[in-house]
C-alpha cells in the first residue's frame, strides 16, 4: 500500500544522522550549523518560526564542539546538532519572550533544566520559536508577535501552540526542536506540520524554567522528523530533575531499545465512543493505520472510554483556572513591561492590560471565575473530578489494550483566520489530545500519509503512564508502515 | 450564532472578575467578554448532568506530595542580574508605585 506523500520533510538529515556525521569526522558541526542558518535564512522570513535567530553564539558553540572532537575529547550524544527551543523556554542571557508583549526584551536568569540538558549533551540552540502567546491556542495566530506559518502551505497555521517549533523542524530550520503540550501543544502542530511530535508521561522531563501556563497539565517535548531521533532527545533530557518538585525521581523510561521489536501480539485498542468531529479524510488515514498494524500482527480490540467526551470542558476549567494563578506573576513589578501610573494597584491593572493579548486576558478572566467564590465547586472542583473519571476509564481500557490509537488533530492545516471570532472553535482542536493532558498520560503523533487536500494528518497513539516504551514501540511500525 | 449562555453570566460579573484578575479592560471588552465567556460556560453545561458526587478529585497526575530538599546551602540566583531585569529597582530591591491609601 502507497501513501501519497506532501512536499516532503524527509530530506533533511536527522538528529541520529547529523550527530553520527558529526562524531565520526564526515562533516564539521560548524558545517551543519552553517547549512541550517542559510536555511533560516532563506526561509524563516516567510515562515517566521523564529523569535529569534541566535546565530552568533550557535556557531561559536559549534567551533567550540570541532575542537574537542579535534582534540580527541569525549562528546555528547548529541553533539553538534542544532535545536530549536520553543520561547517559552528559559534561556539565560537570551531572549525568552513567550510571543508576549508583558515579556518582550526578558532575558532569563537561569536556563531551563532541558536547555542544560541538551548543552551537556552538546546539542546547539539555534534560535527561540514562534508560540500562541503563553502557549495559548492550537495555530500561533495568538502571537504577539505575527503568526507563524504552515511549510507545507504558506497560507495555513501550522497548528499550535508549539507552531514555530513544528514548522521549524519540517522547513529544515532544526532536525530537531522542543515544545510544551499542555492539551495537545506539541502533538497537533506535529501532526499538522508533518512530523513527529511527543508529549511524555507528566513528570519525566523537568519543568524547570518552563514558563509555567498550567501546571497540572505541562509537559515538555521533542518535535522531529523520525521516531527514532524523538527517543534519542527524550532519553537526553528526561529523568528526575530536584529543581523540579513534580519531577519523577527515576531515570526516563529507555525508548530507543525497542523501535525494532514491530508489534506480533500487541493490542491496539480503538476507542468506539470517541466524540465525532474529525473529517472523513483524517478517519481514512486513521482507519488505514488500524488496517496497517492488523496487517503487521497487531490485534485491533475495540474499547470504550465514555469520559473521554467530557475532557475538553474538564481542560477549559482547569487550564484557564491554573493559568490565572501562574500569570498573575506577570504584574510589571520584577520583570518585563511596566505601565506606569500613580499607585501599584492601577500600574498592575494597566501593565497587564497592556501586555496581555486577547485570548490569554480571556482565559485569566475564564478562569478567575471559574474559581471564584461561590463557583469554585460547580467549576473547578467539578472538572477535577471528570480528570479522575477519565483516569478510571483510561485503566480499564488499558486492562484491555497495550495502547490506544486516535487521530491527532480532527482536521488537516486550516488557513488563517478560519476559526474566526469564536474562540470554541478553535478549542476544539485539541479534541483527541487533551485527555492524556489530564491523566498524566503520554501520546505520540506519527505523520501518516495526507488528507483530501494533500496537507500531513496525524496518527496518536497513547499509552498509560510510563508506557512510552510500548507506545514507541508501534509509533516505530507506524512510521515503518507508512513509508511503505 | 446565538450566545444563551449570555444569560448566565452578566456584565457586571465580567467587570467583577477583571478586578479579581487585576486586569484593567475597556467597556467594548466587557461587552464582548460577557458574551464570549458566557457561550463557554454554557458550552460547559455538558457536565451538569454528571453524578460526580461519589468521585474524588485529581488535583495532580502523581502521586507525589511534600518534596523536598536537603537542607544545605546551594548557589542562587544572581541579585543584580534579577533585579537588572526588571522595570525598575532600587538599593537592591524592586520599586514601585506609593501602594498606600489604595482601596
Amino acid at each position: 500500500m502507497s501513501i501519497p506523500t506532501t512536499r516532503s520533510t524527509s530530506d533533511f538529515a536527522g538528529v541520529i544522522a547529523l550527530a553520527e556525521q558529526i562524531r565520526n569526522g564526515d562533516r564539521t558541526a560548524v558545517d551543519v550549523v552553517e547549512e541550517h542558518l542559510a536555511r533560516i535564512d532563506a526561509g524563516n522570513p516567510e515562515l517566521h518560526a523564529f523569535n529569534l535567530v541566535m546565530a552568533d553564539s550557535a556557531m561559536a558553540a559549534a567551533a567550540t564542539i570541532d575542537g574537542q572532537i579535534a582534540a580527541g575529547n569525549p562528546v555528547g550524544v548529541l553533539a553538534g546538532v542544532p535545536v530549536a527551543l520553543k520561547d517559552n523556554l528559559c534561556t539565560h542571557g537570551v531572549e525568552t519572550t513567550c510571543s508576549s508583549k508583558i515579556l518582550q526584551g526578558w532575558k532569563p536568569p537561569y536556563n531551563a533544566t532541558v536547555v542544560d540538558r541538551l548543552a551537556a549533551a552538546g546539542a546547539i540552540g539555534i534560535g527561540k520559536t514562534n508560540l500562541d502567546e503563553f502557549a495559548m491556542g492550537s495555530s500561533t495566530e495568538n502571537s504577539a508577535f505575527g503568526p507563524t506559518r504552515n511549510p507545507h502551505d504558506p497560507s495555513r497555521v501550522p497548528g499550535g501552540s508549539s507552531g514555530g517549533s513544528a514548522a521549524a523542524v519540517a522547513a529544515g530550520f532544526a532536525p530537531f526542536a522542543l515544545g510544551s503540550d499542555t492539551g495537545g501543544s506539541i502533538r497537533q502542530p506535529a501532526a499538522l506540520c508533518g512530523v513527529v511530535g511527543v508529549k511524555p508521561t507528566y513528570g519525566t522531563v523537568s519543568r524547570y524554567g518552563l514558563i509555567a501556563f498550567a501546571s497540572s497539565l505541562d509537559q515538555i517535548g521533542p518535535f522531529t522528523h523520525s521516531v527514532a531521533d524523538a527517543a534519542v532527545v527524550l532519553e537526553a533530557i528526561g529523568g528526575h530533575d530536584p529543581m523540579d518538585s513534580t519531577s519523577l525521581p527515576r531515570p526516563f523510561p529507555s525508548v530507543s531499545g525497542v523501535l525494532d521489536r514491530g508489534v506480533e501480539g500487541l493490542r491496539v485498542g480503538r476507542i468506539t465512543d470517541l466524540p465525532t468531529g474529525a473529517d472523513d479524510d483524517v478517519n481514512g488515514r486513521l482507519d488505514a493505520a488500524f488496517a496497517a498494524l492488523e496487517a503487521a500482527g497487531a490485534t485491533i480490540v475495540d474499547v470504550q472510554v465514555p469520559a473521554f467526551t467530557f475532557g475538553l470542558t474538564a481542560y477549559y476549567i482547569v487550564a484557564p483556572a491554573e493559568a490565572s494563578s501562574n500569570l498573575s506573576r506577570f504584574d510589571g513589578v520584577r520583570y518585563g513591561l511596566r505601565v506606569d501610573a500613580p499607585s501599584t494597584g492601577e500600574m498592575m491593572a494597566a501593565s497587564r492590560a497592556a501586555g496581555f493579548g486577547d485570548e490569554v486576558k480571556r482565559r485569566i478572566m475564564l478562569g478567575t471565575y471559574a474559581l471564584s467564590a461561590g463557583y469554585y465547586d460547580a467549576y473547578y472542583g467539578k472538572a477535577q473530578r471528570i480528570r479522575t473519571l477519565i483516569a478510571q476509564d483510561f485503566a480499564k481500557a488499558y486492562a484491555q489494550v497495550d495502547v490506544l490509537m486516535t487521530p491527532t488533530a480532527p482536521t488537516e492545516a486550516f488557513h488563517f483566520g478560519d476559526k474566526g471570532d469564536n474562540p470554541l472553535s478553535m478549542y476544539l482542536c485539541d479534541l483527541y489530545t487533551i485527555a492524556s493532558n489530564l491523566a498524566g498520560h503520554p501520546g505520540i503523533s506519527v505523520p501518516y500519509g495526507v488528507g483530501d487536500e494533500g496537507l500531513p494528518i496525524g496518527v496518536q497513539v497513547l499509552a498509560p503512564a510510563l508506557g512510552e516504551p510500548v507506545m514507541f514501540q508501534v509509533a516505530a511500525e507506524l512510521e515503518r508502515l507508512a513509508s511503505k | 450564532m446565538s450566545e444563551p449562555g449570555t444569560a448566565r453570566l452578566a456584565e457586571s460579573d465580567v467587570v467583577h472578575v477583571a478586578k479579581l484578575a487585576r486586569l484593567a479592560i475597556t467597556a467594548d471588552e466587557v461587552e464582548r467578554y460577557t458574551t464570549q465567556l458566557g457561550g463557554m460556560l454554557e458550552h460547559f453545561a455538558d457536565i451538569d448532568s454528571l453524578d460526580l458526587s461519589s468521585v474524588e478529585p485529581m488535583t495532580h497526575p502523581l502521586p507525589l506530595s511534600n518534596v523536598m530538599r536537603e537542607d544545605v546551602v546551594k548557589p542562587c540566583l544572581d541579585r543584580g542580574e534579577v533585579l537588572a531585569a526588571s522595570p525598575a529597582s532600587e538599593d537592591g530591591r524592586f520599586r514601585v508605585p506609593p501602594m498606600a491609601g489604595e482601596a
